[in-house]
């Protein structure tokens, strides 16, 4: 059990990278509101009365330990939970101040609005410029030219052009692991979504890939809403603006990032980002 | 006493060295019998190439290349040539197809993606006991129910509409009687379907979760996720899983000698009668006594088996060059 704060030496940095944002973050917009939000898995209830303003041009950090509903928060951002019966939300979600878990909710729409990336890289069957191209077909129709500039804008983005730009037609597949889930990532922002949603992004990546794909976060924020879950709480500290901590489907407390890790109001989370967890 | 540690080395050793010996001993006759198991396969294989060569000799000497590209069958008066039912077994094998395949499709489709959860085990289970019913039952079924009412429902109308259609109206002409080439290909579809759509079920299962929710991520609708990440993901899967219906619909006797018609010659229509290989063996083993009619009918027997070869074969290097395709990233 570590006895001193594991965390000294990685908070300061991380506070010296953010003031000028942080100080702005104060009057954020509000992008995504969420109110009196219940979950429920049939008869079992993941989150409960769940409330709190996800801001524009931020970073969200979700943390807590394994089962305490942040994934399951996450997904309600996109309804993504709507593809399995038995489970369902009530309360309020409001993007751009629509209520999302209304039932008339178009989802395909949706979902092409709030891009999400996953735990692990899930390229698809297809060479890497078409895993790509293939989203941004759904809901646009461009010149041959246009797709290809879009192509590399997204790649480029991804931090991954130079990388991949001589081997577009080879599959998707064959990347390595870190290369795929860059991959992932620029097939979400191609579609240009308004917020985006990474789901334990780097827990699958070694160190290396893990510092480009958070360098990427910090750059992308510029121009979307970025929502992550995440079990490193390092990397909660260096990449978020702000950060939830979230304990048997209950947010125990959100605030500013170096707050909550310099001087958490709370016990429980102070225990939990010092390892006392338990 | 003596010390034990001494005296167990020495016993432990000798009944150490006898449980070795016995164990290779196990396990080479082991290697042994397995290894004779498997060469019963190819030998058996041999043998039955072998019998089938030399006991349609008299018939592939007698007409030579012509036994496969005439449609003549005539026991009486001595003159054989197989393309007939040839032509009769490929015709209903790939109305089977043209029909079961999408049907098979719809159905794996929406048991593994669309299907309320209630509904799964008992609907899989339908699908499945489908596949259990013997083929006789189809084929008395064919001919019994089936036929009569093709025959005063369905082919009058067909001749009407299809029958009239600039080129594929010749296919859909002529006198409604209910047997036929696509009688025949459509019940072997009803027969060939619980197989693929079963084999098609289990490989889009396999999709990961994860990938099939990332493309939903996109905005994508669940037609757009099936035929853009499901089918190519499990392609592999889902032409075996034809080639084992298309097996099946090629060496299908019992239902397709009810209600194919059995007449030797190929007509243009799809509702005359016809025959195919598997039921010609059926109908006339019995009767052929001689030597070149049973000759010819073990040639088609021959014919029937290269043909399920060639489809195997086919369907081997569609599935190599598929995985090749894929750049090896799987």
């Amino acid at each position: 059990m570590p006895t001193s704060m594991p965390f000294a030496d990685v908070h300061l940095p991380a506070e010296s990278d953010v003031p000028p944002h942080d100080a702005a973050s104060r009057s954020a917009v509000p992008k995504i509101t969420i109110r009196n939000l219940d979950f429920f898995y049939g008869g079992f209830q993941a989150l409960t009365h769940v409330g709190l303003d996800i801001a524009e041009h931020e970073v969200t950090a979700f943390i807590g330990p394994s089962g305490c509903g942040k994934s399951t928060l996450l997904r309600t951002l996109n309804r993504m939970y709507s593809l399995y019966p038995g489970q369902r939300a009530t309360g309020e979600v409001r993007l751009n101040g629509v209520n999302v878990l209304d039932a008339a909710t178009d989802l395909n729409l949706l979902r092409a609005k709030v891009g999400m990336v996953f735990q692990k890289p899930t390229p698809f069957p297809m060479t890497i410029y078409e895993n790509i191209a293939f989203g941004v077909r759904l809901y646009e129709r461009l010149s041959t030219r246009g797709m290809d500039e879009r192509v590399e804008w997204a790649l480029a983005k991804a931090a991954m052009w130079n990388e991949v730009k001589d081997k577009l037609q080879q599959s998707g597949m064959a990347l390595s692991g870190g290369q795929q889930q860059r991959l992932c990532i620029a097939r979400a922002i191609a579609v240009r979504p308004e917020v985006l949603l990474l789901d334990e992004p780097t827990s699958a990546l070694d160190p290396i890939s893990t510092a480009h794909i958070e360098e990427l976060i910090s750059e992308l924020k510029v121009d979307y809403t970025i929502a992550m879950v995440t079990h490193n709480m390092q990397q909660a500290a260096r990449v978020s603006d702000r950060t939830a901590y979230m304990y048997l489907g209950e947010l125990v407390e959100f605030g500013p990032t170096d707050r909550i890790f310099l001087n958490p109001a709370r016990k429980e989370t102070e225990d939990y980002i010092t390892g006392r967890f338990g | 006493m003596e010390s034990p540690a001494a005296a167990l080395p020495d016993a432990d050793a000798r009944l150490l060295t006898r449980r070795a010996a016995i164990g290779r001993r196990q396990d080479a006759l082991f290697a042994h019998v397995t290894r004779a198991f498997a060469v019963l396969v190819l030998v058996l294989l041999a043998a039955i190439v072998v019998a089938l060569v030399y006991a349609a000799w008299p018939a592939l000497s007698k007409f030579g290349a012509r036994f496969f590209v005439t449609d003549a069958w005539n026991p009486v008066t001595g003159e054989f040539g197989a393309l007939a039912p040839i032509y009769g077994t490929i015709a209903t094998s790939a109305i089977a197809l043209l029909i079961g395949v999408p049907v098979s499709f719809g159905i794996a489709l929406f048991l593994t993606e669309l299907c309320p959860a209630w509904l799964k085990r008992s609907l899989g289970t339908a699908v499945e006991l489908l596949a259990a019913i013997p083929s006789i039952i189809y084929g008395m079924w064919g001919l019994f129910v089936f036929a009569p009412f093709f025959a005063e429902h369905v082919e009058p109308s067909i001749i009407e509409t299809l029958g009239n259609v600039w080129l594929v109206g010749p296919l859909f002409q002529g006198a409604p009687s209910g047997l036929g080439v696509l009688t025949a290909g459509i019940i072997l579809a009803v027969m060939v379907i619980p197989f693929i759509a079963a084999v098609m079920r289990d490989v889009f299962e396999l999709v990961p979760p994860m990938l099939k929710e990332s493309s939903y991520a996109l905005g994508c609708t669940t037609w757009e996720v099936v035929r853009h990440v499901v089918l190519p993901y499990t392609r592999i899967g889902v032409v075996g899983g034809i080639m084992l219906g298309l097996g099946r619909a090629l060496g299908e006797t019992m239902a397709v000698t009810f209600v194919i018609g059995n007449a030797y010659r190929i007509r243009a229509s799809l509702l005359e009668p016809g025959n195919s290989i598997a039921s010609a063996l059926a109908n006339e083993f019995n009767e052929a006594a001689d030597p070149v009619h049973r000759g010819a009918l073990i040639a088609l027997g021959l014919v029937l088996f290269v043909l399920t070869l060639l489809v195997l074969a086919a369907s081997r290097i569609l599935m190599a060059r598929l995985a090749r395709k894929e750049g090896g990233g799987t």
